[in-house]
């Protein structure tokens, strides 16, 4: 187990590591230089060399990435080339708002999600199967552009009783900041809700089919002990892995969602970074989200062994 | 032994059973009745698509949720089952009802440990408390002889054997002492060692518990050896009943005689005998022929077999059949079993070898999963086969035996080149083959074929069948594209298929015509040598007998040399020439069929010979049963490797020295410390003519 959790933490250096080559050379291949963009389209030759040679711009581009990288390591994320702000206590503070807005997403959707999947393989193929389907796909599909300004018009304009306009002040505890982030949940979580109900309905499908589960009824036992010891226990296994899937897009991925109800997020700040050409920035919320991504799936695997006495246990 | 004055435990009179399909109703259980006593094993049997299953299931009332019971009554005991609620049937299954399932390996949760599987059950249903149930889970696993029933209670299903895990099942079932035990198939998914010893355990704690049970099984032989009762079902109807003695040996149904002359027998082989068969289909209930329902695949069946169904009638006491000429089924029988032949001798000396192998190694390298690799940085190496030597004749079949992970398989798949073996060589007519099928000429892929055990997973499903028998032709063949049709027709007609069935896809086809397919598509290159890795494991024992006849067949037609790899006994008596017994990827014994079965034995032939159950209860087998499961192909046990369970072992030397080679004769060598003459001295002719009778 040792063993194999330091060959998952040795693999998940090397994607960042790779990640981080691709990140910068990326953002050095990006059209325009920082230098034009920073002093805008007026300005002199003279004033351009200067902001390059002072932002170390014009040194070979390996000397620029072990810079970055050592940098990037040493916790010295950069200065924002917009603001002339440090970057890391800049994506902090929106780290911090985007996991307030992914814990009460998933607390929302994953038990939702799991409990109409069981309700869909219960009623497989009968109607209220077919409605939960069907339902739960449609909002999948919809755009959270769509559903976002849905509830707006309902919950906060129509029926006014949550704010449309979820944009907290940095630092806003969660207790206070909590009212704004359920629209915003609500909405992701329409998004998600699918998938999981999808993957709890197939997987518990295939195990209320299986020969042990025919035998726990045929033992007697009471309908919600065999769902619950017999049956959950092993369909929820592969819902384990998307969820936590789940939580890097939540992280990262929430672009338009932040956008609708403009909240603070690192969603927004990448787009915000991406439109200024704010190359630390860009560099800097890639690679967190890149990180998130990793420790999630290894915290998917590592769970999945837990729960699942074949891997836990070795053959 | 009687059980005829026991009280009846399960009674069913009259009972349909019927399922909703798209195509309208499907009577899929028709009028059976039947009793079964205390402590009486009334075995079922039939061929797949007989009802089997379904009838049993019915008879629990746990039916899929588009099946139901119309007609009828089910009794258990004092109770109409039919007229309780789900509810009041929960309380009945478990406690006074319980069931074994066919494979152990999926009938037990995996996220569970056993002992807490047995443990729920005496919670729900003995109303014992937690500490109580623990200790009523060890005391039951004590009960079916499992070693150290502590730490197995601990355990996970993919930390335990087959073997083990039925005993798991067994224990659970025998936990509330019900009345009414259903076991189905329960050790078909088992090797024929491991069959023989949970067979032994059933037959003695059924007859502790004096429970009544509904055995379902294809394998008459297994009917033979634990069964007081037997009822043989058709297309969901009850062809024949009676008590073993009865049905055995005064059969008076012809689909009891057919399926009991397709079973090979192993003090005959195919130069002896063609195996019986049943022409034709078990027919889907909503395509029943008019009259009686077997007459369309009967032998003796005439016009007025075809007007009126004939009712199951007492014949003689405790013993019904469905057949209208029942009384002249007796008489017809040397009509119908067994086809014997004239014999051709031939000097085997004479006949060139077509295969040598020599010494052939392949070794796995494991990495080793779970917290044991914590310690351990190196991979393990599996030793799959350790040094085997093996001959194959021309126009001969050299049949490999042995359990399950002795390395059968992995041998086969090195002489036909899928896994490169580790050292070793392949000589094929003397000319010295590549270990990697990547290094292979095509004319030397031609000269090998195979047919595996699965036709689902080997016929690409999205092809029509005569596509894959085609394909061959064209890459290996030298065909022409214009003859490549009129080649693959003349295939199916080798095979014994309808000309017309080359256009279907396989999922058309039944599990034997699938298999026939294989079986033209490896004939389709000509080989010289045909691997046959389990072609008939997974079939039917009719479609199982026919399969075996068109390769003794074709075989003679075509001169075609095979190796035969089966855990089936019989089977590998029935086809081959030559056997070779495999334990842990070695040979221990080898030389012709003959001298196989016949004294003297490598104690593991004999165990396996033993464990072979027979169709036949006249018949008395030495009862020499191995214990436990073949070791490890990573620590194979030093000395003879088989000293661990072997049952004939005499002291250390077992242990510490590998065994010698010992030649009976020019072509039979068996490798033991034992002399050969202590051996033979010590040996009884398993279960031939010469076998004792049972007193």
């Amino acid at each position: 187990m040792i063993f194999y959790l330091l060959r998952r933490l040795g693999m998940i250096l090397l994607t960042l590591l790779l990640a981080s080559v691709i990140i910068f050379s990326v953002t050095q291949l990006l059209p325009g230089d920082v230098a034009h963009v920073i002093l805008g389209q007026f300005a002199t030759p003279q004033a351009v060399e200067n902001l390059r040679e002072e932002l170390g711009l014009n040194r070979p581009v390996v000397v620029q990435y072990w810079d970055w990288l050592t940098n990037f390591i040493r916790g010295d994320w950069g200065i924002s080339m917009v603001s002339r702000l440090e970057v890391r206590p800049m994506i902090m503070g929106r780290l911090r708002n985007s996991l307030m807005l992914a814990a009460v997403s998933l607390v929302l959707y994953v038990p939702l999600g799991i409990f109409l999947g069981v309700i869909a393989a219960l009623k497989e193929d009968r109607l209220v199967d077919q409605a939960i389907s069907g339902i739960s796909m449609a909002f999948a599909g919809l755009p959270e552009f769509v559903t976002g300004l849905i509830l707006i018009g309902i919950l906060a304009i129509s029926l006014d009783i949550l704010p449309a306009n979820s944009s907290i002040e940095p630092e806003t505890s969660f207790k206070d900041a909590f009212p704004f982030l359920i629209l915003p949940a609500i909405t992701v979580s329409l998004t998600s809700l699918g998938y999981i109900a999808r993957m709890t309905r197939s997987s518990t499908i295939d195990v209320l089919r299986a020969d042990y589960t025919r035998a726990a009824y045929m033992k007697g036992l009471p309908r919600w002990q065999v769902l619950t010891k017999h049956v959950l226990r092993n369909s929820l296994l592969p819902t384990v892995t998307v969820v936590a899937i789940g939580i890097g897009y939540l992280i990262g991925g929430l672009i338009v969602t932040e956008a609708v109800f403009g909240y603070p997020g690192v969603g927004r700040l990448l787009i915000y970074g991406i439109q200024r050409r704010d190359l630390p920035l860009i560099q800097a919320i890639s690679m967190l989200i890149v990180a998130v991504y990793s420790f999630s799936n290894l915290a998917a695997d590592i769970l999945y062994g837990v729960l699942n006495p074949r891997i836990r246990l070795g053959g | 032994m009687t059980t005829e004055n026991k009280p009846t435990v399960l009674e069913v009179k009259n009972l349909w059973v019927t399922y909703a399909t798209e195509n309208g109703p499907l009577d899929t259980v028709r009028n059976i009745s039947m009793k079964i006593r205390r402590g009486e094993i009334y075995g079922l049997v039939g061929e797949s698509g007989s009802g089997k299953t379904t009838l049993a299931r019915a008879l629990v009332r746990y039916l899929p949720s588009n099946g139901s019971i119309t007609k009828g009554t089910i009794t258990l005991g004092e109770t109409d089952l039919l007229a309780l609620s789900p509810r009041e049937m929960r309380k009945v299954w478990g406690a006074r009802v319980t069931m074994v399932h066919q494979d152990p390996s999926k009938a037990i949760n995996p996220s569970i440990p056993v002992g807490e599987q047995i443990a729920e059950v005496a919670r729900v249903h003995l109303g014992m408390s937690r500490a109580q149930a623990r200790h009523k889970a060890l005391e039951m696993l004590e009960k079916v002889q499992l070693p150290d029933p502590e730490s197995v209670a601990g355990r996970y299903a993919h930390q335990l054997s087959g073997g083990m895990l039925q005993r798991i099942l067994i224990a659970t079932a025998l936990t509330t002492n019900p009345q009414f035990l259903i076991m189905d198939e329960p050790t078909t998914a088992l090797d024929v060692t491991t069959e023989a010893v949970i067979l032994d355990l059933v037959r003695d704690l059924l007859h502790e518990y004096q429970t009544a049970v509904l055995y379902i099984t294809h394998n008459l032989g297994v009917v033979a050896r634990i069964c007081d009762r037997v009822g043989v079902m058709y297309a969901g109807e009850m062809m024949e009943e009676g008590s073993i003695q009865q049905v055995f040996k005064q059969e008076l149904h012809p689909y009891t005689l057919g399926l009991l002359g397709c079973v090979p027998r192993i003090d005959m082989c195919k130069l002896d005998i063609d195996l019986h068969t049943i022409p034709g289909f078990i027919p889907r209930p909503n395509a029943l022929p008019h009259g009686c329902i077997f007459a369309p695949r009967c032998a003796i069946a005439e016009e007025a077999c075809r007007q009126e169904r004939p009712p199951l009638v007492e014949v003689a006491e405790g013993h019904l059949s469905a057949c209208r000429r029942w009384a002249e089924v007796a008489d017809n029988m040397q009509k119908i079993v067994p086809l014997e032949k004239d014999r051709e001798e031939v000097d085997q000396q004479d006949v060139p070898l077509l295969l040598d192998a020599r010494n052939i190694e392949k070794q796995f390298k494991l990495r080793r999963q779970g917290l044991s690799n914590l310690f351990s940085w190196k991979p393990d190496v599996v030793r799959a086969v350790d040094n085997m030597s093996i001959r194959v004749r021309k126009g001969a079949t050299m049949g490999i035996v042995g359990e399950s992970g002795c390395g059968k398989t992995t041998f086969a798949r090195c002489i036909a080149g899928f896994e490169e073996a580790t050292s070793g060589d392949i000589f094929l007519e003397g000319e010295a083959l590549p270990r990697s099928i990547a290094q292979r000429s095509k004319s030397t892929l031609k000269k090998i074929q195979l047919v595996f055990q699965n036709p689902d997973a080997s016929l690409n499903p999205q092809h029509p069948v005569g596509v894959s028998v085609g394909r061959p032709l064209a890459l290996l063949g030298n065909v022409l594209q214009s003859e490549i049709d009129q080649r693959v027709r003349e295939l199916f007609e080798a095979v014994n298929l309808p000309a017309d069935y080359v256009n279907r896809l396989p999922h058309e086809l039944s599990g034997g015509e699938k298999q026939r397919v294989a079986i033209a598509r490896a004939f389709a290159a000509n080989p010289d040598l045909m691997i046959l890795d389990e072609p008939i494991s997974s079939l039917d024992v009719s479609v199982q007998a026919s399969l075996m006849n068109l390769l003794a067949e074709l075989q003679k037609a075509k001169g075609t040399s095979y190796l035969f790899i089966s855990h089936d006994l019989a089977a590998v008596r029935h086809l081959s020439d030559w056997i070779a017994v495999v334990y842990l990827g070695r040979v221990w014994e080898i030389g012709s069929a003959e001298d196989v079965f016949a004294p003297p034995y490598h104690p593991y032939t004999e165990a396996l010979l033993s464990a072979i159950p027979l169709p036949d209860p006249a018949i008395h087998q030495e009862r020499i049963r191995l214990h436990g499961s073949v070791p490890s192909a990573v620590n194979i046990p030093s000395g003879c490797r088989f000293h661990t369970r072997c049952p004939r072992k005499i002291g250390t030397i077992c242990e510490t020295e590998d065994p010698p080679w010992q030649n009976v004769n020019r072509f039979h060598s068996i490798c033991c410390h034992i002399p050969l003459e202590q051996l033979t001295a010590m040996q009884v002719p398993v279960a031939s003519e010469t076998g004792k009778e049972q007193p």
